[in-house]
């Protein structure tokens, strides 16, 4: 009786895994379908992305696509710049923000907290009040059209700083009591021991922040005018624009601009998680 | 020398290490925060400063001529009627994209909140458009929009609907943005969820099964009531992140600003008359009219936030 009994509850639990599994590959389909179906465009020949009805298994794969479209635009270019601003920009970005971090967790001075609470309080201001201004601002001291526009303004970051100064907290003071004692600096403290310390803080924010920088379309829009100096996803609006009815092409951009961060996301997911979790966590 | 004396000598050499230990802490901290410090007064309070300044003037930063307007430009702003519409796009926006993006993750979240094998992968694969960029999710769904070759249009003739315009319809344009931005931002407050619901313990759930609550009474009782102060902070950063979308509206509208102007966001009418028309004192009262209502809601969002804190 028994046995029937849990044979009968194993059926059940079965069942609702297998539909569970079902939702949640029909959802994958939904969220993950795009992806596929702009990857498939760009490597159909021309002919095969204009047909109705839609032909959803190419007959044969072509790279004239790509071809095509890195005769019209730079288009490793555009993915070498934004690698370059990326990464610089996020490096920098670390250093200011540990720098600040440091300040506020580890050292007194009058106002400390006030400071930095209103600090904080900037993060609330919209990009859209800052835009023209700092448009203005960037193009009296000659930085139009320049990397210096797009990295310096980002250095400072309030959520940045706020981040690393809830990890530094969690550090022991006595660790930088021991380092004095045996004669390092506060500088040299901070780079030789509290820096490798928190490489998990400071990798999931440096990774959420490559992120932003990668995808970032306003200000670079604003900024730039020389074709050459474009990052990918400028490039990518500038060159859709001009070839609104090449989908095949536009599909083909795509792709290639959203699979570098494709890899570093695969690679380094668990950061990119946490650094979704640390953000919420500030409300 | 006496010991007293001794003593005497020992503490003012304390009081001047002490002083000095003082200065150093705070020469260090302008030291460690200067850059910080020249970003803020040069990026942040300038700009906001200067954009408030030049609200009250006609300005356009190519030519040197200032002329000073007053209320104008706000005026002129509250008493067009594009600047209603705009607003109510916006809210349109807001409305459709908000609740339903919460809805939607907070779906997911609980889908996923299970140890199922593989389960792992379906959480990698629904954040995956997240870390799309806006050009290539506007580019993406703008082909699955298409009238004529798009695959909705497709799937939606089997069923007997044809002719649909999707990005081009007046209606259904800002529609297309709502599901645009559900689609590469649920992942994003699905892990945010998902961080909320493992943080309700068990024994919630375990003393409402000892009441005899079934599932749905779990989820009214236990789940939502504990899941408040995520769910409100889910939707005030998305109420005040939507209301400043730009990216898929300039890309998917070839910064027109969609059918009939009806995509036209508040974000997108700034950069038009900011940067399209130069007429940057305008733009700028536009400008602050986002902040204003953005820092009411901010305001709501720390008072509230504040009080659970405590409450917990």
């Amino acid at each position: 009786m028994e046995k029937a009994l849990h044979r009968q509850a194993m059926m059940g639990r079965f069942f609702q895994n297998l539909i569970l599994y079902i939702v949640l590959v029909g959802i994958a389909v939904i969220m993950v379908g795009p992806f596929f179906w702009m990857a498939t465009t760009a490597i159909k020949p021309m002919k095969e992305v204009y047909i109705y009805p839609p032909k959803f298994i190419p007959t044969r794969l072509s790279l004239e696509n790509l071809l095509e479209v890195m005769k019209l635009i730079p288009i490793w270019r555009y993915l070498a710049n934004t690698a370059y601003i990326a990464i610089v920009g996020t490096l920098g970005q670390l250093a200011v923000c540990t720098m600040a971090a440091y300040a506020f967790s580890r050292l007194k001075f009058p106002g400390r907290d006030l400071i930095f609470t209103l600090y904080l309080g900037t993060m609330m201001i919209p990009f859209g009040v800052e835009m023209i201004p700092l448009f203005v601002l960037v193009s009296k001291v000659g930085w139009q059209d320049s990397y210096q526009a797009i990295v310096v303004p980002g250095l400072a970051s309030a959520f940045g700083t706020f981040l690393l100064r809830q990890f530094f907290l969690t550090i022991p003071t006595e660790l930088e009591d021991a380092a004095r004692i045996d004669g390092a600096g506060r500088l040299r403290f901070l780079v030789t021991i509290l820096v490798p310390l928190s490489a998990p803080a400071l990798t999931t924010l440096g990774i959420f922040n490559f992120l932003g920088r990668w995808n970032e379309f306003l200000w670079p829009m604003l900024i730039l005018r020389t074709q050459d100096k474009y990052l990918i996803q400028l490039g990518l609006a500038r060159f859709t624009t001009q070839y609104t009815s090449s989908t095949h092409l536009m599909m083909t951009g795509a792709t290639i601009s959203v699979i570098p961060l494709l890899v570093v996301f695969l690679v380094a997911q668990r950061y990119f998680v946490r650094g979704v979790i640390l953000s919420g966590l500030k409300g | 020398m006496t010991t007293i004396a001794q003593g005497e000598l020992r503490s003012s050499w304390t009081a001047i290490r002490k002083w000095y230990q003082k200065r150093e802490q705070i020469f260090s901290a302008y030291t460690y925060l200067l850059p910080t410090i020249i970003s803020v007064l040069a990026f942040i309070i300038f700009p906001v400063v200067f954009s408030f300044y030049i609200s009250f003037f006609k300005f356009n930063y190519l030519s040197p001529k200032m002329t000073f307007l007053g209320l104008q430009n706000y005026i002129r702003l509250l008493t067009s009627d594009r600047f209603w519409t705009v607003l109510w796009n916006t809210t349109r926006y807001v409305i459709g994209a908000v609740p339903m993006g919460m809805a939607f993750s907070l779906g997911l979240a609980l889908l996923i909140n299970r140890k199922l094998p593989a389960i792992n992968f379906f959480r990698s694969a629904y954040f995956s458009p997240v870390i799309t960029s806006s050009i290539a999710v506007a580019m993406i769904w703008r082909w699955l929009f298409d009238p004529s070759f798009g695959l909705l249009n497709f799937f939606l003739e089997k069923i007997g609907i044809t002719g649909i315009l999707w990005l081009g319809d007046t209606n259904l344009a800002m529609w297309c943005l709502v599901v645009m931005s559900v689609w590469s931002g649920a992942g994003y407050n699905m892990i945010i969820f998902l961080a909320g619901l493992q943080g309700i313990s068990q024994e919630y759930y375990d003393a409402a099964t000892v009441d005899g609550a079934g599932s749905w009474q779990s989820f009214r009782f236990v789940t939502l009531p504990l899941l408040s102060p995520t769910t409100f902070f889910v939707f005030i950063t998305g109420v005040i992140g939507s209301l400043q979308v730009f990216d898929i509206v300039w890309l998917s509208t070839n910064a027109t600003g969609g059918p009939m102007g009806t995509t036209r966001t508040i974000v997108f009418y700034l950069w038009e008359q900011g940067f399209k028309y130069f007429d940057m004192g305008f733009a700028s009262a536009l400008a602050y009219m986002l902040f204003f209502i953005i820092f009411i809601l901010t305001l709501i969002n720390w008072r509230y936030t504040g009080r659970t804190v405590h409450y917990q």
